[in-house]
Parts: C-alpha cells; sequence; structure tokens
C-alpha cells in the first residue's frame, strides 16, 4: 500500500478549492441568485484567488517530482507553469464575460461554475503521469466546454457551434481511446514512466504504432492541427465570444501539456515515427491556417484560423524535443495566452450587428472614435504577428530557435514565410481603424463594459512586459523541462 | 453431440456473440430509422457484454448491461421519443457519395491493422486466476476491480464524480425550457 | 481455439465501423450511437488485453470509459433536445447556418 493520504490531499489542494469554489458559485446562481451577475463574477474570481493560494501551498509542503495518488499526479515545475496559465486565464474568463452575459441576458451562474470546472479538469491534465488521470482530466474540461459552447440558446448559431464541437470531441476522444488501447495492450501499462522503460525493450509491432499514430491524431485533433481542424472555425465563430476567447487559450494549452509529457516523456522511445505525423501536421497547419486566414471578413472567422496557425507554431516547439523545445512550448502558451485573450476582448467590446455579427469592415475609423481602443487592439494584433517588442515576437523567436538547432530548417522556413504572410490579415484590421474613414453612427461602437476593459488591461500589460523584458518568464517556463522519467537531450 | 458441443462451448458462444456484435453495429449505420438503429445498439452492447464474461471480467459485463443497456440506451429511447423523433422530416440521409470512399478507406486501415494484430496470437495467455486475485489473495473479479480502482485509481475515479457532475449540469442547460427561447424558436421558423 | 487475436479484429472491426458511420450519417442521433460503438470498441480491446496480461489494471478503466461514454452521451442527447427545440430538425447539414 503505497498511500500516503496526507499528503496526497495537500497537492491536489488547488483542485479541491476550485472545485468547492464551482460549487458555491453553481449554488449562488439559482434561482433568484441568477440575476446577480456582479456578485456570480467576483465569486468566481475570489475562488481562483483562493486556488492560487492553495497552489503556493501545495507547491511549498510538496516535495517536487514526486508521485501523488499512486502514480497518477505530480507537482513537478511543468505542472505547476500550465496550472498558473490555467488559472489566469480563469481569471480573466469572468472579467470578460461579466458585461457581455448581462447584455445577452443568460444566466450566469452556470456559466462561470462550467469555467471553473472546466479548469479543475486542464489542471488535472497538466499534472497527470498516468494516461487514465489524463484522460478523465481530458474529459471534463471537454464536457465542460461543449456545453458552454452551446450556452447562448436563443441563438441558432451557439446551437450548432456546441454540435459541431460534440462531434468533433466525440469522435476524437474515441480515436484516442483506441490508440490508448493498443498502446496498453504493448506496453502493458497506462502509467507514462512504466511504458517508456517498456518501450525500451519492446519490439515495434504494427499494433504498437497504430496505437501511437492514433494517440497522436487523437491529440492533434484536440490542438486543432490541419488536417482534423474541421468545423474549428464554425465553432469559434458559433460560441458566445468569452467562450471562443476561453476555448482558444485554455483547452489548447492544457492539449499542449499532455501533448508534451505524453509523447516527449512516454513514448520518447517512438520518436522517429511520430516526428513525420506532426511534423506534417505542423507544415500544413501553419501554411492553411495562414492562408484560410486571409479570406475572412468575420473578425471571429479569421482569429480562429489565426488560433489554428498558432497551434502550428506551438508544435514546432514540440517537435524539436529538446530542452529549449520544451521550454519555447510553455512559453508560447503564455503569450499566445495574453495576446488572444486581448484581441477577444475587443472583439467583445465591440460586438455590434446582433450576435456574431462583426466584421472587419465595422472597425473602420476607430482610431478616431476611439484612440485608446484602437491603439490596445493594435498592440495585440501586433503581438499575434510578431512583430517586436510584443511579447509575440518572443514567443516566435524562441520556437523558431528551438526548432532550427533540433535540426527543423525547412520548418523554421515555412513558419517565417508564413508569419510574414499573417501580418496582412492583422494589419489589415488595425489599417481599417486608423486609414479608414468611418460614418459616424455606423461601425461597430465601443460599448460600455468596464470589467471587459479591466482584462484587457491586464493582458496589455503583460504583452509589454514579457516583450521587453521576457527573461523571467523564459526562466520560469525552462525550470520546468524536466519531464517525468526521461532525461531530455 | 452433446459432448462435441460441451468441449466447443467458447468458441460457440464468441461466434455467436461476435455476429450480434457485427450485425447491431451494421444495423446502427444502416437502418433509417432512428429507434430501429437503438434496439440495434442494444443488441451489439449485450453481445459485448457476453463477450466480456467470455473474458472473465465478470464485473465490466454487469456494468455494461446496468449503465448502457440499462441506462444510456433507455436514455436514448426517452430522447427520441421526446423530439417525436418519427414526425420529423425524412430528410436525406446519407452522403452517398462519400459512402464509397469511406468504405474502402475504413476497410485498407483495418486490413493493415489485422495483419500486424495476428502477431499477437502467439502469445500464451495468463492465468485467469489472475483476474480474481489481489496480491496472491483470491478474492473474486468484482473484489479484486474494486482494490485496484479504490487504491490505484482513486484520483481518476474523483475526477469522474466531476465528470457526471458536470453531465447532469449540462443536460440541464441544454434541455430546460426557457420561455424566451421558445419566442426566439419561433422567430427561426 | 479463440485467442485475443480474435477479439482485436473484432474490436478493430467495431471501431472502424464505428466511424466510418460518423462519417456518413448526417443524422446526429445516429453520430451518438457510432461514437458509443467507438468506444466499446477501445473497451473490448482493454478487456481483451488484460485477460492477456493477467492485470486487472484494463478492467478498472473500462469502468471508466463506461462511464465517460454515458455522461457524453447525456450531453450529447441535451445538445439534440435544444436544437430540435430551436430548429425542428437533427439532422447537421439543416443546422448549417455558418460555412461548412
Amino acid at each position: 500500500m503505497n498511500m500516503d493520504l496526507r499528503a496526497d490531499l495537500l497537492a491536489l489542494l488547488p483542485e479541491l478549492t476550485l472545485t468547492a469554489g464551482a460549487l458555491v458559485v453553481l449554488l449562488a446562481g439559482v434561482g433568484g441568485g441568477g440575476r446577480r451577475h456582479g456578485g456570480l463574477a467576483v465569486t468566481a474570481l475570489a475562488s481562483v484567488g483562493l486556488t492560487a493560494i492553495a497552489l503556493k501551498i501545495a507547491v511549498d509542503v510538496s516535495e517536487a517530482g514526486r508521485l501523488f495518488f499512486s502514480g497518477m499526479f505530480v507537482l513537478d515545475p511543468f505542472a505547476v507553469f500550465f496550472k498558473v496559465l490555467f488559472l489566469l486565464t480563469a481569471a480573466l474568463a469572468p472579467l470578460l464575460s461579466r458585461d457581455y452575459l448581462e447584455r445577452h441576458d443568460y444566466r450566469p451562474g452556470e456559466y462561470h461554475s462550467l469555467v471553473l470546472f472546466a479548469t479543475v479538469g486542464m489542471m488535472v491534465m497538466a499534472s497527470g503521469t498516468n494516461l487514465a488521470s489524463i484522460y478523465v482530466g481530458l474529459e471534463l474540461m471537454a464536457l465542460s466546454t461543449y456545453v458552454l459552447a452551446g450556452y447562448f440558446r436563443r441563438e441558432v448559431k451557439s446551437h450548432e457551434a456546441a454540435s459541431k464541437y460534440f462531434v468533433l470531441g466525440a469522435l476524437s476522444s474515441g480515436v484516442l481511446v483506441y490508440g490508448l488501447s493498443l498502446l496498453f495492450g504493448e506496453l502493458g501499462s497506462l502509467d507514462l514512466a512504466a511504458m517508456a522503460a517498456a518501450l525500451g525493450g519492446a519490439e515495434r509491432t504494427p499494433t504498437l504504432l497504430t496505437g501511437m499514430a492514433l494517440l497522436a491524431c487523437g491529440f492533434l485533433f484536440k490542438v486543432a492541427a490541419v488536417p482534423f481542424h474541421m468545423w474549428t472555425p464554425d465553432v469559434y465563430e458559433g460560441a458566445p465570444t468569452p467562450i471562443t476567447a476561453f476555448l482558444s487559450v485554455g483547452p489548447k494549452a492544457a492539449a499542449f501539456a499532455i501533448f508534451l509529457r505524453v509523447f516527449l516523456g512516454g513514448l520518447e522511445g517512438l520518436t522517429p515515427y511520430w516526428v513525420w505525423l506532426v511534423g506534417g501536421s505542423a507544415a500544413l497547419t501553419m501554411i492553411w491556417g495562414n492562408l484560410a486566414a486571409l479570406t475572412q471578413d468575420n473578425v471571429k472567422r479569421m482569429l480562429a484560423y489565426s488560433s489554428i496557425a498558432h497551434a502550428g507554431y506551438a508544435l514546432l516547439g514540440l517537435l524539436a524535443g529538446s530542452e529549449l523545445g520544451v521550454q519555447s512550448v510553455l512559453f508560447y502558451m503564455l503569450v499566445y495566452l495574453v495576446s488572444n485573450l486581448g484581441a477577444f476582448g475587443f472583439v467583445i467590446l465591440l460586438e455590434s450587428r446582433g450576435y456574431a455579427g462583426e466584421t472587419v469592415a465595422d472597425y473602420a475609423g476607430l482610431a478616431r472614435r476611439q484612440p485608446l481602443a484602437a491603439f490596445g487592439m493594435l498592440v495585440f494584433l501586433l503581438s499575434l504577428g510578431g512583430i517586436p517588442p510584443t511579447a509575440g515576437f518572443m514567443g516566435k523567436l524562441y520556437v523558431f530557435a528551438a526548432a532550427v538547432n533540433a535540426g527543423f530548417v525547412w520548418l523554421v522556413v515555412v513558419a517565417v514565410v508564413m508569419s510574414a504572410v499573417s501580418l496582412y490579415y492583422y494589419l489589415r484590421i488595425a489599417m481599417q481603424m486608423y486609414l479608414r474613414e468611418g460614418q459616424e453612427g455606423e461601425g461597430a461602437e465601443v460599448l460600455a463594459a468596464p470589467w471587459t476593459a479591466r482584462a484587457i488591461g491586464v493582458c496589455g500589460v503583460f504583452v509589454g512586459i514579457i516583450g521587453v523584458y521576457p527573461a523571467p518568464f523564459a526562466a520560469a517556463a525552462r525550470t520546468t523541462a524536466a519531464l517525468i522519467g526521461v532525461t531530455l537531450p | 453431440m452433446l459432448d462435441w458441443l460441451v468441449a466447443h462451448v467458447v468458441p460457440i458462444v464468441f461466434y455467436t456473440a461476435a455476429v450480434l456484435v457485427v450485425a447491431g453495429a451494421i444495423g446502427v449505420i444502416w437502418f433509417r430509422n432512428p429507434i430501429h438503429a437503438a434496439l440495434s445498439l442494444l443488441a451489439t452492447f449485450l453481445a459485448v457484454a457476453g463477450l466480456f464474461v467470455l473474458q472473465h471480467a465478470e464485473f465490466i459485463a454487469a456494468v455494461q448491461i446496468v449503465v448502457y443497456a440499462g441506462g444510456v440506451m433507455v436514455l436514448f429511447l426517452f430522447v427520441m421519443m421526446l423530439v417525436n423523433v418519427r414526425t420529423l422530416p425524412r430528410e436525406y440521409q446519407y452522403v452517398r457519395s462519400l459512402l464509397p470512399a469511406a468504405v474502402v478507406t475504413g476497410g485498407f486501415l483495418a486490413a493493415v491493422v489485422a495483419a500486424g494484430l495476428f502477431a499477437r496470437s502467439y502469445l500464451a495467455a495468463a492465468d485467469p486466476a489472475a483476474l480474481t486475485a489481489v496480491e496472491g489473495q483470491t478474492m473474486g473479479n468484482t473484489e479484486a476491480v474494486g482494490w485496484v480502482l479504490y487504491r490505484d485509481f482513486l484520483l481518476p475515479f474523483e475526477v469522474v464524480s466531476l465528470v457526471l457532475l458536470v453531465a447532469m449540469l449540462g443536460a440541464i442547460v441544454m434541455g430546460r425550457k426557457d420561455r424566451r427561447e421558445e419566442d426566439a424558436g419561433e422567430e427561426a421558423r | 481455439m479463440i485467442t485475443i487475436t480474435h477479439y482485436l479484429v473484432l474490436s478493430l472491426v467495431l471501431f472502424t465501423l464505428g466511424v466510418v458511420g460518423m462519417v456518413i450519417r448526417r443524422n446526429f442521433i445516429t453520430l451518438l450511437m457510432c461514437v458509443e460503438l467507438i468506444i466499446n470498441a477501445a473497451t473490448i480491446n482493454f478487456i481483451a488485453f488484460s485477460r492477456q496480461a493477467g492485470d486487472v489494471t484494463g478492467q478498472v478503466f473500462a469502468v471508466f470509459l463506461i462511464t465517460i461514454a454515458a455522461a457524453e452521451a447525456a450531453i450529447g442527447l441535451g445538445i439534440i433536445v435544444a436544437l430540435v427545440r430551436l430548429k425542428q430538425t437533427v439532422q447537421l447539414d439543416q443546422a448549417n447556418v455558418m460555412r461548412g
């Protein structure tokens, strides 16, 4: 019996706290409480705050690198970094959503609690060292987000988004778990360290490789890489905009976390086989994501394709596989988080022509009417495009450097070219804002949404700081790169 | 005759169940009427439970019947009756053009993997008594599963309880009536 | 002699049927049923490997698979109910307001 329940529970303290918070929000939002938008948002925010404290306590109290819950859970710096990212997302979510929910008149209680439950799932995923806990955390996150995508019941687009997201998610989970079953059969265990050990001597049978391939496809689905990205733009367009923002950042980062742990930790022995699959997908993703974004008029769809392309850049870090590679992916997730949430924040502010109706033309003349807002949007667009001195530039720099060092020069060339192409559609919005004349009353109004504005402010600060002074953030990502049971080259 | 039957009980049960499983699965794809498809799926589930018994997984077989056949299928049928699935307009069910491509791809994939699977048949199967024992003590399949579940898999177990809570929450959020939503629905039609 | 390969081939057939079914059927309810087929295929694999190795772990994970599949079905059906209420259809094509 290898159970030290007290130590295990202390390590799990953050997840427990967040679950308790989610339940409190859920109960507070019942009945009449469902009209208290401000109160519920504050409660959700407070839960996240308490969870952050709990995380600090758990990290202080627990031995780093020790396995908890019979090898299911770990609190290494890798997990802690991702948990901080998820908590940041979970903190910005109520800020971004509160005004939007009130304006469209939907019940906030279930909404905020589902966001928190999804975050719990993501945190479990980041700490998972056994495919059982990883899969279960994944499903918790996925089910919560299916419901959130369809939350705006009075909009057909929201229903459609939920249906398509569900079908996509269920199919990918099924493929993933079937591949998992083949891997389990060949390697004899679901524990990542045990699998890595078994791979040392195991014969590379077709069953093993098929299992690995199916698992990789499942993960690529979750990251929305090409050609597994079908319907993702529809989902992003149809879901409520704060949820789109959440989806583009949280679940994607969580998927990368497990991708890194499983493929660079457990299945590292099979690297020569999966680099082809993932590398090919990364190239297609960067090319297709950016090219498709060029033709989009709807800003949400455009940002959806942009998210797909960014996942492609991050995959380069995964392919590099080295310590720098892992570090670069983690850093990129942070950079991408603040840039994307900032951009989506502005989309939330500017929604004018009914639900999800914002087109590029809506931004016309924004610079004259609301110079501060236009400048903010410009900053985030530049960061997404990778222009110095924003954080986005630093993020891409690290990832490209890692990939070049690992020998993937051609992929980096593609990435740089596509990154340049992406500037076109990012700057197209900037041009609309600064150079076009908008008539008075036409185009989008920046609506009064103080909470959303605060969230955007936080993101903007991060983008600025990381862009100019990336060292401490990169250092935080660096110390996390030792993955379970395997020494990296 | 009886001797032959007794001696070959395992292959007989296996092939019967296997045929039912595949037939049921084909039925799910084939039938136009969702209720027929659901009943076909039910047959598959029951046949799979039979296979589990054959594999010395008695507890899982029982769970399969209780949860899948008794829970999920009933839920499917309830929802189909709730939305009056038969009165919905008969719409074009298949994407005809995709069918040959899908079948060929599926068949090819299956053939490739099956070629690799045959290698496994030469490995010896372990003593089935091991499935009823934990740390050397024999105790029965259910107890063995329980021991491992609550000792080694405690964390996923607790998280799964959250999954079920979210499922319930989600079903309520998606399924509840919203007066204003009905007005919106009128406009949409 | 029934070996583990028989089970693996059977589950492969089931998996393939499930995936093919998802690709060619447009009815949302049938899609859900095909997802269940895929998960059942994976479960058969886990049980079969568990039997061969003499390790209960596969069976334990099967418990999780069945539970999660049931939860997914519940949410999927909830989405169906909501969709039908609003649009009077369960065809994914008909629900296509956005560019596919």
